[in-house]
């Protein structure tokens, strides 16, 4: 029975569908928030709603594995409303947000708390990651199966390091027994302490401690081994280094089930950002150097790293006010995830189907979700893009709550015209 | 080249901050060395003071605790008839409640013209400077491990006193560079003013990351070699934390290889001088016979230091009266 109210023509639209290999000026028609057809409309079907789509490209919506949404336990910062307004904006429909929430998510209750919050208000579809150990603290697994059945449809261990690699083998041995993927923020602990930026040129002029290289593939290297030890499937969250990325590529040639991805701004931005103690421009992991920059530029035109995500994190203005030592790491970066792929796209890196697909099918598939495509039956989450509009990051242009980008100022190409959520549109720039 | 330049000078080039030294070009820090040179007569004269700064209030805001730099900063100031504040802000009560940003306000409802600051965070300084009021001159007096450019300039002040100048001389840096806001802030003033090479002594663990092309120096892991040929030696104070942060073994094996004795100076060339930031740790990084011998400068050193100091403080204060001046006439052509 179609559903009276989300019957949705979407019109003369460039509809690109990597999985599918779609990419044609076409229409596209929802019902009961499914795809219902492309090209010409099924035989009596009636849009109840008509969006033109002259000039846009009308693609998945975007699926995003790594977004911060501050609730529960730092409202001060963002909100799962502010957030998943931000989200929408962006043309993310799908996005996971891991665990490092106030309390964890650790129990079925965080994570549903998450999700009912979320699903309340409509605009995304957001995804808890379940921590892989209790309170993150890497020392008892979590309840894997139990945060498995609330809807958590990976496990992972934050940005936090874990320091005891016996614990590490057991929690991803277990998590093995359910079928559930590991994102790894690759990280020793050790290396990695007190630092505060890539470790190189402009640290050591900065006086700044710095994250060496080896802190990265240290961890990419152990959790290698671990998963070949354990059958498990771990997912590298944020590569920022040429050195992992190559080591990445040989396990992948070793047919070792391992997937990666980047942060978007690992792949334009470098230390230099952070010369002038910038505090916008300090995240974990840390940018590196212009040749790191090449190289994951690489191992993402080449398919080693399937993915890139925003790693969403945004503050209240206090956190990045300070001196770059007590400033909180983290880029809100929902808005500028898709501008900034397209980026890639005029800078020759990519073409827009395999740009497409690094934020909607790729990640999907390393969640375990149907999300990101657009075939008949798929799940209709739309994202409808002007290609050619240009904006300028800034408060004002920004939607979600944190304005802690070190893109303030920049030009973007690129801006979501509607995102449709399971065939409803939840977000018209226009004002609809 | 960077915005900390742009911070530190005012639309005329003329010294607002002082922050660090990177960034300031060869006349600018030549003009300070002349200046402090103007003021070494001040100590000789039976009042030691000059108006330059009467009127103005500065406050020592010591986020870190250095009774020897606060003292002299105090110095300076009090020769150049400011009134001065010390404010020892322990950093618990900073991370506890009031921010760094709500301390600046309260002191500038004090009306203070000035802040010379200590904190242990890299880059303390410079956000400070950006963030105080626009009339507020901002001196570093060492921020983490990124710039003591005052104790950098007394150097460089110090060594054209002994030598006569700084251009073509090599220099050798000796200690723990990794942790040094100090050498940062000689290198630069070296490579500015134009020193023919810049040396850096130390075992591989206390070397930054990519020195050579960060910093411009030249690396060594042996003293005798490191020194050799060199004008100028330059010890570094070394904190006793680094052994049990695995930089070092022991103080006895540093002493061994890097300290400086007698007979290894002896070896460098002979009219090398020997300087210290101080405080010295007697057999760590030099045995007493040199520091108390006849080319050690460390005292002059501490004695420069307040000359070097009064030059940058009146500096500062006397960028900031143009802009009052500017501001004040700005005002009264608006009452006009």
């Amino acid at each position: 029975m179609p559903d009276a109210k989300r019957r949705i023509s979407i019109r003369g639209g460039r509809v690109i569908d990597p999985s599918n290999g779609v990419d044609a000026v076409t229409d596209l028609h929802l019902a009961d928030g499914r795809v219902l057809a492309l090209g010409a409309a099924p035989a009596g079907f009636s849009a109840e709603r008509e969006v033109d789509a002259d000039g846009l490209v009308v693609c998945p919506g975007l699926v995003d594995l790594c977004a911060r949404l501050r609730q529960p336990g730092l409202e001060h910062k963002a909100t799962i409303n502010s957030e998943t307004r931000a989200a929408a904006a962006a043309g993310i429909t799908t996005l996971c947000c891991p665990p490092d929430t106030r309390p964890v998510i650790d129990t079925p209750a965080v994570a549903q708390l998450i999700k009912q919050t979320a699903d309340a208000f409509g605009r995304a579809r957001v995804l808890p990651a379940g921590a892989l150990t209790k309170g993150l603290e890497g020392v008892e697994i979590s309840e894997m199966a139990a945060l498995q059945q609330a809807g958590c449809p990976v496990v992972s261990h934050a940005d936090r390091p874990l320091r005891n690699t016996q614990v590490q083998r057991r929690a991803l041995e277990y998590a093995v027994t359910y079928g559930l993927p590991c994102f790894l923020h690759p990280a020793d602990a050790w290396l990695a302490e007190g630092g505060l930026m890539h470790e190189g040129a402009v640290s050591t002029r900065l006086g700044l401690p710095g994250i060496p290289e080896a802190a990265e593939t240290v961890a990419v290297a152990r959790d290698l081994a671990l998963a070949e030890q354990t059958g498990a499937r771990i997912h590298f969250r944020g590569l920022s280094t040429a050195r992992a990325t190559a080591m990445l590529a040989e396990a992948r040639a070793r047919n070792i089930p391992v997937t990666a991805d980047v942060s978007a701004h690992q792949l334009f931005l470098t230390d230099a950002a952070a010369a002038d103690f910038d505090a916008n421009a300090r995240v974990i992991p840390p940018l590196r150097t212009a040749g790191d920059r090449a190289a994951l530029r690489a191992a993402v035109a080449s398919g080693e790293i399937s993915a890139i995500c925003s790693d969403h994190q945004p503050h209240e203005p206090d956190a990045k006010l300070d001196p770059f030592p007590q400033t909180e790491p983290g880029i809100s970066a929902l808005e500028t995830l898709l501008p900034l792929v397209l980026r890639l796209v005029d800078e020759d890196v990519l073409g827009i189907c395999q740009a497409i697909a690094l934020i909607t099918c790729n990640p999907a598939e390393i969640l375990g979700v149907p999300h990101g495509r657009l075939h008949p039956g798929a799940i209709a989450d739309v994202c409808i893009f002007d290609p050619s509009a240009r904006w300028t990051v800034g408060p004002q242009t920004l939607v979600s709550r944190g304005h802690n980008s070190p893109f303030i100022g920049a030009e973007m190409r690129g801006r979501v015209q509607y995102t449709l959520l399971d065939g409803r549109v939840v977000f018209d720039r226009r004002g609809g | 080249m960077t915005k900390d330049t742009n911070l530190q000078l005012d639309a005329d080039g003329n010294l607002k901050h002082f922050l660090t030294i990177e960034g300031l070009d060869r006349k600018l820090l030549t003009d300070i060395l002349d200046r402090a040179e103007g003021f070494l007569g001040v100590a000789r004269q039976a009042v030691k003071k000059v108006p330059l700064c009467r009127g103005k209030i500065v406050a020592n805001l010591f986020f870190e605790t250095s009774t020897r730099t606060r003292t002299t900063f105090e110095l300076a100031a009090k020769r150049l008839s400011a009134d001065v504040l010390n404010l020892n802000i322990s950093t618990s009560s900073t991370t506890k409640g009031e921010t760094l940003l709500d301390t600046l306000r309260n002191l500038e409802a004090m009306h203070v013209d000035m802040f010379v600051v200590r904190h242990g965070d890299s880059g303390a300084a410079q956000f400070i400077a950006s963030h105080a009021a626009p009339h507020i001159a901002v001196i570093n007096a060492g921020d983490g491990s990124h710039a003591h450019p005052t104790q950098g300039m007394l150097d460089m002040f110090t060594i054209r006193q002994k030598k006569g100048r700084i251009e073509g001389l090599k220099v050798a840096i000796v200690g723990d560079v990794l942790h040094s806001r100090v050498a940062r802030s000689q290198i630069a003033a070296l490579r500015t003013l134009g020193a023919a090479e810049v040396r850096i002594i130390a075992p591989r663990t206390l070397i930054p990351a990519r020195a050579e092309e960060a910093l411009g120096v030249h690396v060594f892991h042996d003293l005798r070699r490191g020194i050799s040929g060199c004008d100028v030696i330059i010890l570094l104070r070394l904190q006793r934390e680094r052994m049990s942060g695995g930089f070092l073994p022991s103080e006895h094996e540093y002493f061994h290889l890097f300290g400086l004795t007698e007979k290894r100076l002896s070896e460098a060339d002979a009219d090398a001088i020997v300087m210290h930031p101080g405080p010295i740790n007697r057999g760590v990084e030099m045995d007493s016979q040199v520091a108390d011998g006849k080319r050690s400068v460390i005292l002059e050193q501490v004695s420069n230091g307040l000359a070097v100091r009064m030059a940058i403080m009146s500096m500062c204060i006397g960028t900031q009266n143009l802009y009052l001046q500017a501001t004040q006439q700005h005002q009264e052509a608006a009452d006009a």
